[in-house]
């Protein structure tokens, strides 16, 4: 046994994969299956992990992650559905348009932010949009176990519904769509109105339908310990600036449409991280010296940490000013 | 009546605060002895959420001192029960009634509180969730590690055991699943040797 | 090397040894001549060829002894293993876990035969051949972390997280080092470790917390800890404690050598697949002074770090009184020479005692 820690390695362990199917669901989602190259069966998963995708895009390496879709219990595929995202920074671009049935491609080990509370004695879904993806695991290990649930889900339009049939023709009596063109919408007062001691609520979907969520359930006295929510940042361009890093020895420049770790990675910078959007806490860099702002997008840091001008969650923060250096 | 205030201990001790009225789908309050007097804090703060609160009293020794002055803030239900035990079966079948955005207070004496909230937890509301407010006696509900049974009202340190007879030392390690903190024999590594018992916080 | 299972004791007599082997594979757990808390975790991914560190779950030659002397803890008390309700899941990636392990590292002793969920699994030291359905409790002869834990080594912990804080929702604990699983089930971890003195205000446990949160399926981790013992006794339970406390008072300069031991706890930590849980696994190792003076290297450095451990740490693992004893024992093993930095025996490169 040595002495010294070791360091963590940066990111999960991986898997090489192939990409054994590609289902296109409708004009925006598709769903990408994979298998194991090495023909081994997958680690199981727990409902509501990610994995993330390195995709390699004409020299740049790009790293998304994506929720596991498939059910957690068939260890011979994995399965994401990934939105594309035509204002985005290009990673559901390639896969919509670059990926094909047969490429060889990474992936990493599930990692679990948004997991199942298994004390609950229900467990009550709300998904926006794409935000259907984890519920698709949750509702199959549930279903496995003998769990009860419901599931309150917005969408577009039909057109748009994402698995909206094939859960509403399943499970007739728990899933409940809504879709914004027939301006149906969740009645959410009514829905946490009489639900049973120890229910949880779930919700993945855009920033404001988190908020909404959670703000309602506390005026209706919901403890914060029951309501979970999942929500990804993608990395925002910004300003391009300098950074000198510490341990490294060295100065970088982050581009407009690149992260600070995306930066540290492109420079040969071995950083740890896990879920590259703000949620995980992985890649937390101690600030030695800064003369400017900060802009922190990260959900990790407390509002007392991001006034103190001490850290920064390199994945999706960024700075704007004079001088930063960093302990990395 | 003052509060008593506990110094600051390890980080399995409970720590107590003050009730405030909080939004919710019910309001259920349980309390024993001077804990009536943060009920009654909470009504002077907020009379339209008392007259919603279901509330269980045990008086222990303060016989009538409390009731009437809670009657007269006119609760929803008062129920006064003449021992803890006595009102569990109560408290149980109010739970399981309940729905998700009951509020819990809880108000009174160590061993009150740490059982009440217990039945909360158990019923599927996290302990964070659920009030508190210590008022009254100082006295522990103990366990002894050895034998497992409960000494209810442990004033001393060192104290008997009421099950297994040992002496035990009072720690402050307190477990939320047995709402009670750990006796330990004092005289393990020196049979016989058993210190002067001293009051509690004396 | 097939491996030979002792029959020994842990009890009563006390019939406990470490072979030669055993002795020289011993996780020393001292990298240096002094000792102060630290998080100190490295990826538990194997170690050098025999070392207790070589595979995920270590089974040696007390092998079969230890599993003896659980039944017997867990018939006299039934409540050092426990599993609240909703751990149920947790216990079956454990029994998973363990099962293809085990069937993997020691192919000889262990074998798994899986069809889908129709599970078969051999464990030859212990004699068990047994058929059930993965994931059906009514297939097993008791829940699934209490059946694969009586067939494994060390105490187990399995800690559900729940919004950046783990919880002690079930466990397996008959060999610990003072505390009650009974007592402590359903606790956070700043709650089950707040007896620990000192390393709260130094921080340790937040910065432990951050890195048990983050640790990911596929990459496990371990540390190692460390306390003393007298006699060669698993189970020193708080529970207990009114029976083995005063043994401590038995030790005299003749006897200490071979009363006294060191106890070393390889703790690692894997995150659970299907629940999500984590799963803390903490092993315990003893070894007599006698036995552990055999290696130069540790005897200089263990009469050492005894010297000089606060006197708060002395209190808290148990051995304040004993330590002038002790003291006068390890320091005939003391020449006073310099020791090599890590905690390998070094037999060839390190001199023997100049005494």
């Amino acid at each position: 046994m040595t002495a010294a820690p070791q360091k963590a390695k940066a990111g999960a362990e991986k898997i090489e994969v192939e990409v054994s199917a590609v289902v296109p669901l409708n004009d925006l989602v598709t769903r990408f299956e994979f298998k194991r190259r090495d023909g081994a069966a997958f680690p199981p998963f727990s409902a509501g992990a990610h994995t993330v995708v390195e995709m390699q895009d004409a020299g740049r390496t790009r790293l998304n992650p994506y929720s596991l879709m498939s059910d957690p219990a068939d260890q011979s595929i994995y399965a994401i559905s990934v939105r594309r995202d035509d204002e985005g920074r290009g990673g559901s671009l390639f896969m919509h348009r670059n990926v094909k049935v047969g490429d060889a491609m990474t992936i990493t080990y599930p990692v679990n932010l948004f997991p199942l509370d298994l004390r609950g004695r229900k467990h009550v879904f709300l998904a926006g949009g794409i935000g259907i993806t984890p519920f698709m695991a949750m509702i199959a290990h549930l279903e496995r176990m003998g769990g009860a649930w419901e599931l309150h889900y917005a969408c577009r339009s039909k057109a748009l519904g994402s698995y909206a049939d094939e859960l509403s023709s399943r499970h007739p009596n728990k899933v409940h769509v809504y879709y914004d063109d027939q301006k149906q919408a969740i009645a959410l007062e009514d829905l946490l109105d009489g639900q049973p001691l120890g229910t949880h609520v779930y919700v993945c979907g855009p920033q404001g339908m988190i908020r909404w969520v959670h703000e309602t359930a506390q005026t209706h006295g919901w403890p914060d310990e029951n309501v979970h929510s999942e929500e990804f940042l993608a990395p925002q361009p910004g300003k391009p600036f300098e950074v000198r890093l510490c341990k490294s020895d060295m100065v970088i420049q982050v581009g407009e449409h690149e992260s600070l770790l995306e930066a540290m990675e492109r420079c040969g910078v071995d950083a740890p991280f896990l879920c590259r959007g703000g949620a995980c806490g992985q890649c937390e860099t101690d600030v030695v010296e800064a003369d400017g702002e900060f802009i922190h997008r990260d959900h990790w840091l407390d509002d007392d940490e991001h006034a103190s001008g001490k850290k920064i969650m390199p994945c999706v923060s960024r700075f704007v000013g004079k001088a930063l250096v960093l302990d990395r | 009546m003052s509060k008593f205030k506990f110094p600051e201990s390890i980080r399995s001790r409970p720590v107590y605060g003050t009730l405030e009225p909080r939004s919710g789908k019910g309001h259920l309050m349980i309390a024993d002895a001077e804990g009536a007097e943060a009920l009654l804090d909470l009504a002077a703060q907020d009379a339209e959420l008392f007259h919603a609160a279901h509330i269980i009293f045990i008086p222990k020794g303060t016989g009538e001192t409390f009731v009437e002055k809670l009657r007269s803030r006119q609760p929803a239900i008062l129920h006064v029960a003449p021992s803890y035990e006595s009102s569990i079966p109560r408290i149980r079948r109010v739970l399981s009634d309940a729905h998700m955005g009951l509020q819990v207070y809880l108000a009174g004496t160590e061993g009150l509180m740490g059982q009440a909230q217990n039945e909360a937890m158990n019923a599927g509301i996290p302990h964070t969730a659920i009030q508190t407010e210590h008022r009254g006696s100082v006295a522990r509900r103990m366990q002894c590690v050895h034998c497992k049974g409960i000494t209810e009202d442990v004033m001393t340190d060192p104290f008997v055991c009421s099950h297994c007879g040992l002496n035990l030392f009072v720690r402050d390690h307190y477990s939320r699943r047995l709402a009670a903190f750990q006796g330990v024999r004092v005289d393990a590594e020196d049979p016989g040797n058993v210190p002067e018992p001293v009051e509690l916080y004396k | 090397m097939t491996l030979q299972f002792n029959t020994e004791t842990f009890r009563d007599d006390y019939s406990f040894r470490n072979s030669d082997r055993a002795i020289k594979r011993f996780p020393f757990p001292f990298h240096e001549d002094s000792y102060m808390y630290s998080v100190n975790m490295e990826q538990h991914r194997g170690g050098p060829a025999g070392s207790v560190f070589e595979m995920r779950f270590d089974v040696d030659e007390h092998y079969v002894s230890e599993m003896q002397d659980r039944a017997l803890v867990l018939a006299e008390d039934p409540l050092r293993c426990q599993s609240l309700p909703h751990m149920t899941l947790a216990g079956w990636d454990t029994l998973e876990l363990i099962m293809v392990s085990k069937s993997e590292d020691y192919p000889d002793l262990f074998e798994l035969h899986r069809d889908g969920d129709r599970w078969r699994w051999i464990n030859k030291p212990m004699g068990i051949d047994h058929s059930f359905t993965f994931l059906d409790e009514t297939t097993l002869p008791c829940g699934p972390l209490e059946y694969i834990t009586r067939q494994a080594q060390g105490d187990f912990a399995v800690l559900d997280q729940r919004g950046e804080m783990l919880y002690m929702d079930a466990g397996m604990v008959t060999t610990q080092a003072d505390w009650s699983l009974d007592f402590d089930i359903g606790m956070d971890f700043f709650e089950w470790h707040a007896p620990v003195p000192l390393a709260h205000e130094m921080g340790i446990f937040k910065r432990a917390l951050k890195f048990l949160l983050n640790i990911q399926q596929g990459a496990p981790a371990r540390r190692l800890n460390w306390t003393m013992t007298v006699n060669p006794l698993l189970d020193t339970s708080p529970e207990n404690y009114h029976k083995w406390g005063v043994q401590k008072t038995t030790l005299t300069p003749e006897n200490i050598g071979a009363k006294q031991h060191l106890r070393v706890e390889l703790q690692t930590f894997y995150r659970l697949p299907r629940s999500n849980a984590l799963l803390f696994p903490i092993r315990c190792y003893l070894i007599a002074f006698q036995d552990l003076v055999s290696i130069p290297k540790w005897g200089r450095r263990l009469h050492r770090v005894v010297r000089d451990l606060p006197d708060e740490l002395a209190t808290y693992k148990g051995f304040i009184d004993n330590r002038p004893k002790m003291l006068e024992y390890l320091g005939r093993f003391d020449d006073g020479l310099p020791t090599s930095p890590g905690v390998w025996p070094d037999l060839d490169t390190e001199p023997p005692l100049q005494r």
